[in-house]
């Protein structure tokens, strides 16, 4: 769709001018259109989990071929969640459309369209809560034009198709909720909205079909445990190939330290696979020096959690995993790699849903004895608070000049800024690995970082459209930076954003790479024993080795 | 879409004129007596309501919106307010969101232009967090100073709080700013409904009554205090009727005072029913109000439940030639 659409079509269709009119007379003329939503979910992909209605449907079809009773199934389902989620009925019921989140949202930026300003995505919820919920809505709804004066609405098809199509333009980054005078977070409603559509079957196969991976067989992508060690083993070779060291990894290893959990598009694609080999290089170097003993795992071979987009129950499904391996495995701790929304489950939830961890260890780095009271409980460590407590204690030998060549800067994931705080942890490691860091402009990161376009599940190709613009804003900041400092390399520390920060510069900034920071540390770090590298981690050559070439 | 304001605007002046023609119809004793009691019956029982049905509502996970650096390193400075991990920080957080609008301070407005660059621009934008303030400070000062009708002898916090308002000392009676601050605040929020564009498109009728409502509260009691000097002994009498539940309707108090007080009445009776509750909901809102230590401190949910979840077990059962094969560690060989 990239391919349909370019660049200068796509800006000239920005127009932050609203219609005049009702937006609830516009539900009826919503067109599910090609480039901005993602395909339906495979029937078969919904049965491994036994969710309901799987059956194959498309949703540019009149007929969603949804169960009989559809409506009463979503009337007792948002009536179940109203009493289990404070943060959804406070929601539904305290906006008072004040307009301060309207311009925050990344996909109004990009597309204009009104029924992206957060206040209006949730109104598409809310004006069927205030129908049939609350007792005002019930009198109005006897009062001819009632409704219309209330701004209440009944739960019709148009009204569902509509509401799918706009939850399904949320990446639930939560800049919205930084703006909002009552903290309304619209990712918590669309996750509501989301939980919801899967009542009936109505998921995306971008979402559906990681999710059955994942249960079935450990990860999203579906990397079936020998073709995991193969890869990884892949990786070694590419290893001993730049600095001559063998940087095996333990697989499923009972007794280790620590089991690290990453997410498996880093063992599957470019540019997360340097990253992925950053891992191995620095776990090598902790073996190797201090003894430090990690595994990996085959059948937790998944940090991201997909769930996360589909339901709260599936979420905990398969973020079970994580604990049940550590347990299995008995090792002391758990570490987690570089991802996004991984990081906003194991920050906000998992101990909840899957605790207590009682058979793991308050996590304790044995290097630098350094405790992580902040994960005390849930036990389980951000690679970049891991690695930044080492640089501080002076534990890891670094090389700098081998990042000479990237003029860096970095780019906030949206969970870890907004559902967790992780922001000066990256910074310090960047910044200890290379010399060349550049911020982009203050409204553009840390709490107010803009959303890669792609996250929540819309990674897929054919919203190719959706996802561009939703990236513009994000784009446009990095852009600023390229142009004026000459930045090079967006560093990030999310998986999701690594596939996604590259669709986006190849789209919009050609000429800026995207980079993990653990990808940064691979290359700087000195293992024990290596030969003189005239290589980085993606076989170029060093700074400073360009001639040997 | 005029009907979305029109209906209000003309729903606020029927209501005034309905009780100021019913009072003068000898209907005193219904818009003076058992609407006010009724209002502030529907007004309590309502709010109550509501903010019990809130809090009826578990509080599965711990959310917090974070909005500055995590505690998490020693040697890395935390933003204790905006990333609380203790409740002495959420009660910061918390009263800066409370009395300070502090989200609502980080307004910004982003602008689009077609040219060369393409650049999305924000700029700081102060003024809605300044109306908001404004407003709901006027609000709270002219709420305070009528407890000077409610109370006898009239506390001297009141009192004082009163000569504060009147501080510039123009006019006689003397000028209140927030008789001002109130109607002007008001006017510059309707005006942003109506001439703001998106915030058009995302208003409602019910997002009007309520401004339409205290604008015309605020317009008859600007009206009786400087314009048409209403009888205020008489009112005070009634008003301290009301308070100590032996009303009484004294003569010759005007039709204006009846319609100032209905307005009042259904403001306080449409208050739980509507958005305004966020008056409740701001202390509630999850975002807001809890710590982000949910690493460190685990937090419960009331209906956590257990879930079907593929063991390791059924994993290795599935996979064990392939392990096997692969030199992958297997906890059953056969």
């Amino acid at each position: 769709m990239a391919d349909e659409i370019t660049p200068d079509e796509l800006l000239d269709k920005i127009d932050y001018g609203t219609p005049s009119g009702d937006w609830m007379d516009t539900t009826k003329s919503v067109q599910i259109r090609p480039g901005m939503y993602c395909y339906a979910a495979k029937a078969e992909s919904v049965e491994t989990l036994g969710l309901p209605n799987a059956r194959p449907w498309n949703p540019v079809e009149d007929d969603w071929k949804l169960p009989d009773d559809w409506q009463q199934i979503l009337h007792e389902g948002i009536k179940e969640r109203l009493e289990r989620f404070r943060t959804f009925k406070i929601f539904m019921d305290v906006c008072v459309r004040c307009g301060a989140c309207a311009d925050k949202c990344h996909f109004f930026l990009g597309t204009g369209d009104p029924k992206n300003m957060p206040v209006l995505r949730s109104e598409l919820l809310r004006s069927v809560y205030r129908n049939d919920f609350t007792t005002a809505g019930k009198i109005l709804q006897k009062i001819p034009g009632g409704q219309r004066l209330g701004g209440n609405r009944p739960l019709t098809l148009d009204a569902l198709k509509e509401m799918w199509y706009y939850f399904f333009q949320c990446t639930e980054c939560r800049r919205c909720s930084v703006f909002c005078p009552y903290g309304i977070d619209t990712a918590e409603i669309t996750i509501m909205a989301r939980e919801l559509f899967n009542l009936i079957g109505l998921n995306i196969d971008w979402i559906a079909t990681p999710v059955s991976n994942c249960y079935q067989t450990g990860n999203h992508l579906g990397i079936q445990p020998h073709a995991f060690k193969d890869m990884l083993e892949f990786f070694v070779e590419d290893i001993e190939d730049i600095t001559g060291v063998d940087c095996t990894p333990n697989f499923q290893k009972k007794g280790a330290d620590i089991l690290f959990i990453t997410p498996s598009g880093d063992v599957f694609a470019d540019p997360g696979t340097y990253t992925c080999q950053g891992y191995l290089i620095l776990f090598q170097y902790l073996k190797e020096k201090y003894g430090l003993d990690v595994t990996w795992s085959t059948y937790a071979s998944e940090g991201g959690n997909f769930g996360f987009f589909t339901s709260h129950e599936t979420m905990k499904r398969l973020n079970a995993k994580m604990y049940a391996e550590a347990k299995r495995l008995g090792v002391k701790w758990i570490l987690g790699g570089e991802c996004g929304h991984m990081w906003r489950v194991i920050h906000q939830y998992m101990d909840t849903m899957n605790g207590p961890a009682d058979f793991l260890e308050v996590p304790v780095n044995p290097i630098t004895g350094t405790r992580f009271d902040n994960a005390a409980s849930t036990k389980m460590v951000h690679i970049t608070e891991f690695t930044a407590d080492l640089i501080k204690h002076g534990k890891l030998e670094l090389d700098k000049s081998r990042n000479a060549n990237r003029i860096m800067t970095f780019h906030d994931s949206c969970n870890p800024a907004r559902g967790m705080g992780l922001l000066d942890e990256p910074r310090y490691v960047i910044n200890n690995v290379c010399d060349n860091f550049y911020e982009m402009p203050p409204n553009t990161i840390r709490e107010n970082t803009f959303c890669c376009g792609s996250g929540a599940g819309l990674n897929a190709g054919e919203n190719m459209e959706l996802r561009m613009a939703g990236a513009l804003p994000r784009a446009t900041a990095l852009k600023f930076v390229h142009e004026k400092f000459g930045v090079n390399t967006l560093g990030t520390i999310c998986a999701i954003d690594r596939a996604a920060l590259s669709t986006l510069c190849e789209y919009w900034v050609p000429d800026v790479e995207v980079a993990g920071i653990h990808e940064l540390v691979g290359n700087a770090l000195i293992l024990p024993g290596e030969k003189e590298r005239t290589e980085d981690l993606r076989m170029e050559p060093l700074p400073g080795c360009e001639e040997e070439e | 879409m005029t009907q979305k304001y029109l209906i209000p605007l003309t729903a606020v002046f029927l209501l005034f004129l309905v009780a100021y023609t019913g009072a003068g119809a000898g209907l005193g004793w219904f818009f003076g007596i058992v609407v006010p009691y009724l209002a502030v019956l529907a007004f309590l029982v309502g709010f109550v309501v509501k903010v019990m049905g809130w809090t009826a509502s578990a509080v599965p996970f711990r959310i917090p919106t974070t909005c500055g650096q995590q505690k998490s390193l020693p040697w890395i400075k935390q933003n204790p307010i905006d990333n609380p991990d203790t409740s002495s920080g959420v009660f910061v957080r918390m009263l800066l969101e409370i009395f300070a609008f502090r989200s609502l301070f980080r307004n910004t407005k982003a602008a689009f232009n077609r040219n060369a660059s393409n650049r999305i621009i924000y700029s700081w934008e102060i003024f809605l967090w300044v109306a908001a303030l404004a407003f709901h400070y006027a609000f709270l000062v002219v709420v305070l100073r009528h407890f000077r009708f409610f109370t006898a002898p009239v506390p001297g916090a009141v009192q004082f709080l009163e000569a504060l308002d009147g501080i510039v000392q123009v006019g006689l009676p003397g000028l209140f700013l927030s008789g001002v601050v109130l109607p002007a605040a008001a006017l510059f929020l309707l005006a942003r409904r109506l001439f703001d564009a998106k915030v058009k498109y995302m208003s409602r009728a019910s997002d009007y009554f309520p401004l339409f409502l205290i604008l015309g509260i605020a317009a008859t009691g600007i009206s009786m205090r400087y314009f048409t000097k209403v009888d205020v002994t008489g009112i005070k009498e009634m008003t301290m009727g009301l308070v100590t539940f032996s009303p009484v309707i004294p003569d010759g108090i005007g039709g204006l005072f009846y319609g100032h007080l209905f307005l009042v009445s259904i403001l306080f009776a449409y208050f739980p029913a509507s958005k305004l509750m966020h008056l409740g909901g701001v202390f509630l809102s999850p975002t807001r109000n809890m710590a982000n230590n949910t690493r460190a401190r685990r937090h419960i949910n009331p209906w956590n439940y257990d879930v079907p979840i593929h063991t390791y077990e059924e994993y290795e059962d599935h996979f064990r030639d392939k392990m096997i094969e692969a030199g992958l560690p297997v906890d059953k060989k056969e």
